[in-house]
């Protein structure tokens, strides 16, 4: 278990001009969406980015948190 | 489309002399490591998930197989759950922490949210002919 605010700080401070949203999915504080768009994602492939975002998170991403769907934005990007 | 990640040495072309690049299974006297190279390098659609296409253990893998039985193609798939050891080794192999994870053409494609916004992209369908020649 891990709070979405840490996640969400957690974000932010890895990214730069990052706009975090993070949605606890089950309420168990274990299963998380989290919606990124920042400019370090330009031009980056999807899987380029996923694995961005894991290194962000990488102790909680060994147990604390068990799922994590992502949502990775360059600006402009998000429809 | 282009690089999509890690690239897997394969057995039959690698200048590599590695235990890690000779594919071999754990039966066949390989480690973990190498059984997993060898899978991914002989199937053309290989997926690690949580269960069977059957009867998946959990909504990411559910959705992947979802996803890659509306193609029609041959999959491969791996129980982690059965297999303790190679759970753990999947996610250092392709330097990924979740499950499930999918394997075209001996290539890392991603994981369950990938999948699903190349699928929904179109660019999964060419991938997908463009490993296996599927028209």
């Amino acid at each position: 278990m891990v709070e979405p605010e840490y996640v969400e700080s957690k974000l932010k401070q890895a990214f730069s001009d990052a706009h975090v949203e993070v949605y606890d999915l089950t309420g168990t504080k274990d299963h998380y969406k989290a919606v990124i768009v920042t400019p370090d994602f330009t031009g980056k492939l999807l899987i380029k980015r996923h694995r961005m975002v894991y290194a962000a998170l990488e102790e909680e991403m060994k147990g604390p948190i068990h799922a994590l769907t992502l949502e990775t934005y360059a600006p402009g990007e998000r429809s | 489309m282009s690089d999509t990640g890690k690239k897997i040495s394969l057995p039959i072309v690698g200048a590599e002399q590695s235990v890690e690049s000779t594919g071999k299974s754990r039966a066949e006297g390989g480690d973990v490591m190498s059984e997993i190279s060898g899978e991914v390098t002989a199937h053309g659609v290989v997926l690690y998930m949580k269960g069977t296409p059957e009867a998946p253990m959990c909504g990411f893998s559910h959705r992947a197989v979802a996803i890659l039985t509306s193609y029609g193609v041959p999959l491969y798939s791996v129980n982690i759950l059965e297999d303790q050891e190679k759970r753990q080794a999947i996610k250092e192999f392709s330097s990924w922490p979740t499950i499930p994870q999918i394997y075209v053409g001996g290539e890392f494609l991603g994981g369950s949210d990938i999948l699903t916004q190349m699928h929904q992209t179109g660019q999964l369908e060419d991938v997908l002919k463009g490993a296996l020649g599927v028209s």
